[in-house]
């Protein structure tokens, strides 16, 4: 099983009303999740990114965290103080350019000692280009096309400098990018960084499964799990690649208790926390797109029809049909009597695994052991201190298990995650 | 003219490139060690080594005092990303990030990206100063108290006290607010070599801190006159800026030399006035020209850092502070604080509470 521990920063599930809860900005707390991950002999600890402030309803969304470093910096530092834990950034690739990035990642690598790996995410939307000298042209259905020619073009300058440090001229002429020159990074301790992705669409898993080492996937139940992995692992083949070559790792949460009421009782409190009154009408806009706040957050759902071609919601990919997620709502509130917050409650703020940690451990050994994943990205709705218990309490059961390492054996990331190094193609 | 302005010293930690962060790491707490204002750290995109921004963010949780003064250019890059990245160093170095601006002028490093071709140093230049002020509006745009955790309205910002930049530049725009919240020292300490006429004007409008090359007090002088004339033409209190003459030095061969002193023949390219000597005279012409007034402090650039820095910093600084010309230690936490510049005001800030007011 392989393990990550994701920063809970800017997040809609990041509690940050509880005492416990302090800043999403100081290094203190980086550091302070960073350790604790490896402490818990994780394989990596990831950032997201997020590359303009979110809006809603044409003002900046003011309820949940927000406000974050810039990524490749802060995992700069945190190398500092970490020896194994693999670091790992989100790094959009239609915003930036191939030979500044793939520098900047082989600098990672080098200062890290090979523990570095990029979250390639796409973005194609004009909202966010507004800060960026490209601004927002680039059309949607390029997104996938120069995100793979910008992997392949990184993997190009990587590979220019031979194993035994000789630099030698690249030159790469596409679609996307016409590059030539001299790379100023030698080859870095795990060759390649490595990769993962993170999107869901046909696209996106086809270029996951052509260039990916770990794709970061959404799909945190058992049953979803299982018809992505089996999925995904059969796109591989006609890459030349085998299933061990791309690890499968569901983001999810979790909540702790003594005994598994506890643990109910504590993820219906955590819940209460997410969904404010105030984020329950804001989630209901976020699907209707409708200014819904002359609604009481704890009467009934508006019996009113979505808007398909809101401009109401910015900065937030929508991943489903409004008018399905719209009906699926008023089913559930009608079948259960739930007011508005109820029905967000349910729908959107329920915890992928909630117990005692023998049953946490359980579960997650379970999840694996049943094809659904390779392992997890888990996402604490606490920081810095989310992670504190799963450590202490939950991975001493799943090495006990021997399901989860008790020491690291290697060094770099690539060898946590039993990935070879990337064959140099000079 | 007072001849007791205090003493600013910096040193440049770059040479023959490294791969592994350990001896950048023991450069900069050697500096630390005398007490220099800031170490910076040279990078283009042409030249073998690693980011510089990275390596000099690796080392900060491993240092306590001293600035970090990475080189990060502005031809090639986005200027958004470059405002977070920097903010970034001041968030992990609890408030010790400079930036020294450079631009890319040449076509290998245009080819390098296969965006824009190369361009003339001043259109290059406006371009940097462009993106040193868009870099500043960022940082003030968010206000320093715009995190409120306001459980009763469940608000965790304040919108009002965040603000769109809306800049457009010549060859850029950014909309804003910045992602990264208002950095620990407001607005990280920006530096530029202002020597090239290019420079000089971005120099005079953005910088804090700007490096000078020159081989004379008189020159010196001159150069910091002009500067801060031209800061207080764009309504800037000239004292809120420092001028560091740049020399490149050489104390190796101390015994050697015929005559120590600054090289009369051709510069090096770029690295600013030659020094060759040994610790002790280069003391002697620090405090000459400090006393005659010329200058606000050094940057050195030693030809051969490992040993050149030791002789700086256990010769040349130890001797300083004999004479009490310069600091034994750091008596502030932040880069701005060593500089004895004041943290600044987010402006946006200022407009609203003027505002408010009106
Ligand atoms: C689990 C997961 C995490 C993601 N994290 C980020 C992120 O941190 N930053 C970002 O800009 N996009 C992120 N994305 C967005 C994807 O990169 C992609 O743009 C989006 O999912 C749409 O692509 P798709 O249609 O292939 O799903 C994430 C997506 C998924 C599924």
């Amino acid at each position: 099983m392989h393990l990550a521990a994701y920063f809970p920063g800017v997040n809609n599930t990041t509690v940050w009303a509880d005492p416990r809860s302090e800043s999403q900005i100081d290094f203190s707390s980086f550091e302070h999740l960073a350790r604790t991950a490896e402490r818990g002999r994780f394989d990596f600890f990831f950032l997201a990114e997020g590359l303009r402030l979110r809006e809603h309803n044409g003002l900046i969304h003011d309820l949940d965290v927000v406000g974050r470093p810039e990524s490749l910096t802060l995992l700069n530092a945190l190398a500092a103080v970490t020896d194994r834990l693999g670091l790992a950034a989100t790094v959009n690739a239609t915003f930036n350019e191939p030979y500044e990035l793939a520098r900047r990642l082989a600098t990672l690598d080098h200062l890290s000692e090979g523990r570095a790996a990029w979250n390639v995410v796409t973005s194609s939307d004009a909202f966010t280009g507004e800060n960026f000298r490209r601004g927002g042209y680039l059309d949607r259905a390029d997104r996938y096309t120069r995100a793979a020619e910008f992997v392949a073009t990184a993997r190009e300058l990587w590979d220019s400098w031979t194993p035994d440090g000789h630099s030698r001229p690249f030159a790469h002429s596409g679609r996307h990018f016409t590059v030539s020159g001299e790379f100023t990074v030698p080859r870095s301790p795990q060759g390649h960084p490595v990769v993962i992705q993170a999107g869901d669409s046909d696209e996106g898993r086809e270029f996951a499964a052509s260039a990916a080492d770990i794709i970061f996937t959404r799909h945190g139940t058992p049953e979803a799990g299982r018809v992505f992995y089996a999925d995904v692992k059969a796109r591989l083949g006609k890459y030349g690649r085998r299933p061990a070559d791309l690890k499968i790792m569901p983001g999810v949460t979790f909540v702790l208790g003594d005994t598994d009421a506890e643990a109910q009782e504590n993820a219906s409190e955590i819940r209460r926390q997410q969904v404010s009154p105030q984020n329950a009408l804001l989630a209901l806009e976020q699907v209707w797109g409708r200014d819904l706040s002359a609604y009481d957050p704890d009467g009934p759902l508006p019996e009113i029809d979505p808007d398909p071609d809101s401009a109401l919601v910015q900065g937030r990919v929508r991943h489903e049909d409004p008018f399905v997620v719209a009906a699926r709502w008023r089913a559930l509130s009608e079948a259960k009597g739930l007011s508005i917050r109820q029905t967000v409650i349910e729908t959107t703020a329920r915890q992928s695994f909630i117990g005692s940690p023998q049953s946490v451990a359980a579960e997650l050994s379970a999840f694996v052991a049943g094809g659904a994943a390779d392992g997890f990205i888990l996402v604490p709705h606490l920081t810095p201190g989310g992670l504190d218990d799963f450590v202490d309490r939950v991975v001493p059961l799943l090495q006990e298990r021997g399901v989860f390492r008790s020491e690291y054996t290697g060094s770099t990331l690539r060898s946590h995650l039993g990935l070879a190094e990337p064959v140099w193609k000079g | 003219m007072s001849a007791n302005r205090p003493l600013h010293l910096a040193a440049e930690i770059g040479g023959p490139p490294h791969y592994d962060a350990g001896h950048y790491l023991a450069l900069a707490r050697l500096a630390e060690r005398g007490a220099l204002d800031y170490v910076t750290l040279g990078d283009s995109f042409a030249r073998p080594g690693l980011d510089a921004l990275s390596v000099l963010s690796r080392i900060a949780p491993d240092t306590d005092r001293v600035g970090l003064v990475p080189t990060v250019t502005t031809t090639h890059t986005e200027p958004f990303h470059v405002s977070s990245a920097v903010a970034t160093l001041d968030w992990v170095s609890r408030g010790r990030a400079g930036w020294n601006v450079e631009v890319s002028t040449t076509e290998a490093e245009a080819r390098l990206f296969g965006r824009r071709g190369a361009a003339p140093a001043d259109a290059l230049w406006r371009e940097a100063g462009e993106t040193a002020d868009v870099a500043a509006r960022l940082w003030d745009s968010w206000e320093d108290d715009a995190e409120i955790r306001d459980v009763a309205t469940g608000r965790f910002i304040d919108r009002d006290k965040l603000h769109y930049v809306d800049f457009a530049g010549s060859t850029f725009s950014v909309r804003g607010p910045a992602i990264v919240p208002r950095p620990p020292q407001g607005r990280p300490v920006v530096v530029l070599d202002g020597t090239s006429a290019a420079a000089r004007e971005p120099a005079a409008r953005h910088a804090d801190v700007v490096h000078a090359r020159a081989t004379t007090p008189e020159q010196a002088a001159a150069i910091r006159d002009d500067v801060r004339r031209r800061a207080a033409a764009h309504g800037r209190d000239p004292d809120t800026l420092r001028v560091l003459v740049a020399l490149t030095v050489d104390l190796g061969d101390a015994e050697t030399a015929p005559e120590p002193g600054l090289e009369s023949g051709p510069l090096l390219a770029g690295r600013g006035s030659y020094f060759r000597g040994g610790p002790v005279d280069l003391a002697e012409l620090i405090t000459q020209w400090h006393r005659a007034g010329a200058v606000d402090g050094f940057h050195l650039t030693p030809i051969t850092p490992g040993r050149d820095l030791e002789r700086i910093v256990n010769g040349t600084v130890a001797l300083l502070q004999h004479r009490s010309l310069f600091r034994t230690f750091h008596p502030g936490g932040t880069l701005r604080e060593h500089l004895g510049l004041a943290r600044p005001a987010a402006r946006y800030a200022l407009a609203r509470t003027a505002g408010e007011e009106a």
